[in-house]
């Protein structure tokens, strides 16, 4: 029990570094007048603005051998539509290709703030916006299967697998509903927001605890202990790189998986 | 009188039980894809691209796991 209530109260150490932890990520508003516009959100309205942009110019510009601006663009752009999209869906995989491209392309920038220089915060790492993104996956793919099969038809054909005799019907058909309509958009978004967390931490981590052991601390070894932590960083940014793309990708493809099943016609 | 007394965060613990788990898991995974290369070399693009997917997902584990032991009390 003391265990458990020591955790509640922040560790000091007698030298006064602060250890990075879930306080870190508490920014304050940008303007004391309007106290729900944070760096989160501004970032968000950026990424936007960068998204529609970078879209708009790509489907104006179409010369039949293309530059190189219009190069980068259409391999974004195939690489959705033909390992994601196609793929995954099958043949009616159009309507939802809209979809597939604004949210890898909208959960990637946010995730690539996390990195570069004048954000340095990834926005997913604030839990809000894993939840709104799943919940609208929710939506789409519940949806999608409700407006091919019928509602009973559609809960008919997500908790009950062809071929499962009736006497196993009373086990299966919880378990399946639980895993697939309750517990996916909690994975999806926890998957999103869990990546973005530990990672900024483990930067914060290599950064701070480098910090303070270069400048704020007194022997040789601490110093040198602290140049290799701020040196390793960089190496842990390249990780985060790595992963924020991943991690875009993965939710991308489990949307279009979720998409794929729900309108999966009967073998 | 209590025999021992253990002071500490049970979020770590927790965390270092539920990395087992997802440990061995990603460890099956890029296994099969090392023994299917070696297999059949030609197919080595299209496991590539299945192992990081189920990688990712194995992976939500251990990393939900650390995000809620920072969440639930710990430093």
């Amino acid at each position: 029990m003391s265990g458990f209530l020591s955790g509640l109260v922040p560790l000091e150490t007698s030298d006064g570094f602060e250890a990075p932890g879930v306080h870190s990520f508490d920014v304050p508003p940008l303007f004391d007048s309007v106290p729900w516009f944070d760096k989160y959100m501004l970032q968000a309205i950026i990424s936007v603005i960068l998204i529609l942009g970078f879209w708009l110019i790509m489907a104006r510009k179409n010369s039949l051998v293309p530059s190189k601006g219009q190069y980068i663009g259409e391999t974004a752009y195939f690489f959705v539509r033909n390992s994601i999209a196609r793929d995954m869906i099958g043949h009616d995989f159009r309507r939802y290709l809209p979809l597939l491209i604004a949210l890898f392309s909208f959960v990637l920038v946010n995730n690539i703030f996390g990195v570069f220089p004048l954000s340095l915060l990834p926005t997913p790492s604030h839990v809000g916006w894993p939840y709104g993104l799943a919940i609208m996956v929710w939506v789409i793919y519940n949806g999608v299967g409700i407006a091919k099969h019928g509602p009973f038809g559609y809960l008919k054909h997500t908790t009950l697998p062809s071929g499962v005799p009736a006497f196993m019907w009373p086990l299966i058909i919880p378990l399946e509903f639980v895993s697939n309509i309750i517990v996916r958009p909690i994975t999806l978004s926890l998957r999103l927001f869990a990546n973005m967390f530990a990672g900024h931490l483990l930067v914060l981590v290599f950064v701070l605890g480098g910090e303070y052991l270069l400048l704020h601390s007194e022997s040789i070894i601490n110093k040198t202990a602290g140049v290799v932590a701020l040196i390793f960083s960089m190496a842990i940014f390249g990780l985060e790189v790595f992963v924020q793309s991943l991690q875009a990708f993965i939710f991308t493809v489990l949307t279009a998986q979720y998409i794929s099943s729900a309108a999966a016609e009967e073998h | 009188m209590t025999p021992m007394e253990l002071v500490g965060s049970l979020g770590i613990v927790g965390y270092g039980l539920g990395a087992i788990g997802p440990g061995i898991g990603v460890g099956l995974i890029f296994a099969s894809v090392i023994q299917g290369t070696a297999r059949q070399p030609e197919a080595r693009g299209a496991m590539m691209g299945t192992a990081w997917i189920g990688f990712a997902v194995t992976e939500a584990l251990a990393i939900i796991g650390i995000a809620l032991a920072f969440v639930f009390g710990g430093l």
